[in-house]
């Protein structure tokens, strides 16, 4: 009886502190929401998000976000597609080519646990230093590539984790069908398909929430670029000048941009999910 | 007698007189007239394998007669997963394997350095214990196994999925639904299916490894009524736990115990009278 009711009051306590800990996240999540809405959607017009800006728009006159959204954009779908160009392979080699608990792949997991720790401002400073010794200048190339950089652990680390719990059955089944290893690629792929979306969400909330990469490689702008050679704009960075910015009109602006970046992070994170319910259809 | 036929090997040079000579031996030996009647498709000498250094299977020597039914018994534990494995070569996969003696399918050396392991894979059609249906539709996993092989015909596609989901007593059930996921299906009916996709690409045998110990006693039933049918066209080496199914449908058993065969004789003598004491004493169920 007496051990009884100690687990019932052990229930109550650990049910209690999962309350408060959801409760604790939930409602700073929302005051975060309610301050960027309450001072970014007063300045929200259709100008900001479909017109670049116009001379005095830093200092509160006419124009738009369109350069720093478009230069966002361009960013992190330059920089998936070539993360994913360069995990999907290193991933798979590691996890059907060498044999299992090989030293190499342990070492490659260490080295990626590392660099996923590694903060954004070093790869930014890293990205730099390379553009100096080869005298190039801020461009978004250079933004993708150090994106790209900042993004790969991440893709590795979350793509490597659900292609490791594939089970060994389902591989041996496709095998013992006669199937080469390059063969077994695609029901593996498929299997995984959910997880890839999980670690291209989260990549992208990374690479496009993130100034200190793009600060000293992307640079700025006011216009869209037309090529990779160009410098670009990103949201994160509007936000962090107009924010530095005296007039509370500016600033206003910087909420607005912050708006929109939750707005891009939040439809494709619902896209996501729909994509990654309709991929885990097949899914063992 | 294995021992005879080794012999046989060295003394006689003209293929028709060794041909004679094997004959007679087995003539001999009453116990392996299944062999006689179906010659070895799997022969195994003196294998010996070893995972991460431990002794796994010990010097086995046996072979699997054609088109029969041959059942593998012996308690848990005493490889016979690994053996299994070891016929189309999926051991290879894990760690640290040493692999010793000669396996041969059809004559032929499967760890032969010519030998494409795709190949022999290709002729061992294999079913787990727990069914593995690929993350596909229905459909797509019959078809898989004739796509890698080059078959991109949509109606011949069409016409082996059919054919094999028939053969795999599922059509009916399924023909209105192949669209949808391979999950979708209940457990028995997943194995069947997996039976299905294996027979898809064809092959000379059929590996099952516990395949009905996840299902329940009518799909189990199913599959075991389907292993019969089947035995006229393919090699079926099945391991097993439960006795009264080997008693129900094998030809020939073989009985291992910690990693050695033990005995390997016709059902119909093993059960009745086994030559060894320990396949006695397990057979009655003093250990399992
Ligand atoms: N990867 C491995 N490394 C080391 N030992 C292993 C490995 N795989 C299997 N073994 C050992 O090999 C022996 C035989 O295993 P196996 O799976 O072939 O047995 P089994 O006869 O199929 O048993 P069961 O009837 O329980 O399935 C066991 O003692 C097992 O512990
Ligand atoms: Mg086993």
């Amino acid at each position: 009886m007496r051990h009884i009711r100690i687990k019932r009051i052990e229930e109550k306590i650990f049910k209690g502190l999962m309350i408060v800990a959801t409760l604790a996240i939930v409602v700073s999540l929302f005051l975060i929401i309610v301050a960027i809405v309450r001072r970014g959607l007063p300045v929200m017009s259709w100008d900001m998000i479909s017109k670049i800006p116009t001379g005095g728009f830093y200092l509160g006159k006419e124009g738009g976000l369109l350069n720093a959204i478009v230069g966002s954009l361009y960013i992190v779908v330059g920089s998936i597609s070539l993360g994913l160009f360069f995990s999907l392979p290193i991933v798979l080699y590691i996890n059907l080519y060498l044999p299992e608990k090989s030293r190499l792949a342990q070492f490659t997991r260490l080295s990626f646990d590392v660099l996923f720790g590694i903060p954004s401002i070093v790869y930014g400073a890293f990205g730099f230093t390379i553009m100096v010794y080869l005298g190039i200048r801020t461009s978004l190339l250079a933004g993708i590539l150090t994106v790209t950089m900042l993004i790969i652990p991440i893709l590795i680390r979350s793509i490597d984790e659900v292609i490791r719990r594939v089970p060994k059955e389902m591989k041996d089944a496709a095998l013992s069908l006669g199937a080469t290893r390059s063969e077994i690629i695609k029901p593996i792929l498929r299997q995984v398909a959910p997880g890839i979306v999980t670690a291209i969400l989260l990549s992208v909330g990374r690479g496009i929430g993130d100034a200190a990469s793009v600060l000293f490689t992307a640079g700025y702008t006011d216009s869209i670029p037309t090529s990779l050679s160009q410098p670009v704009a990103t949201l994160p960075l509007a936000i962090f000048f107009q924010l530095s910015s005296p007039i509370a009109e500016v600033q206003d602006r910087a909420y607005a941009a912050a708006l929109i970046l939750t707005v891009i992070v939040l439809i494709l994170s619902i896209a996501a999910r729909f994509y990654s319910r309709k991929f885990s259809k097949n899914k063992i | 007698m294995i021992q005879n036929l080794l012999r046989v090997e060295k003394y006689f040079d003209s293929p028709t007189e060794k041909l004679q000579v094997m004959r007679e031996t087995l003539n001999q030996a009453s116990g392996d007239l299944i062999l006689k009647a179906h010659k070895p498709h799997i022969s195994v000498r003196n294998l010996n394998v070893y995972l991460a250094k431990k002794h796994i299977l010990k010097n086995v020597s046996l072979d699997i007669p054609d088109k029969a039914i041959t059942c593998i018994i012996g308690p848990s534990g005493c490889g016979k997963t690994t053996l299994l494995k070891t016929f189309n070569r999926l051991l290879q996969n894990s760690v640290d394997v040493k692999i010793e003696g000669d396996v041969l399918v059809d004559g032929e050396n499967i760890h032969g350095k010519e030998v494409e392991v795709e190949s022999i894979r290709k002729k061992m059609g294999l079913l787990s214990q727990r069914p593995c249906p690929l993350p596909m539709s229905i459909y797509d996993n019959i078809a898989y196994g004739p796509r890698i092989h080059g078959i991109r015909r949509k109606k011949t596609l069409n016409l082996m999925v059919e054919k094999y989901l028939r053969e795999a007593g599922l059509w009916d059930e399924v023909k209105d639904r192949l669209k949808s996921p391979a999950t979708s299906l209940s457990i028995g009916q997943q194995q069947r299916l997996c039976l299905a996709r294996g027979l898809a690409v064809k092959p000379e045998i059929i590996l099952g490894d516990e395949a009905t110990s996840a299902l329940d006693p009518i799909s189990s039933k199913k599959i075991e009524e389907l292993f019969v049918k089947l035995r006229d066209q393919y090699s079926i080496v099945l391991v097993t736990h439960t006795l009264r199914q080997a008693r129900r449908i094998a030809d020939y058993v073989i009985f291992m115990y910690l990693g050695e065969v033990i005995e390997a004789a016709p059902a119909s003598e093993i059960f009745s009278n086994p030559k060894e004491k320990l396949t006695k004493e397990y057979l009655d169920g003093y250990f399992s």
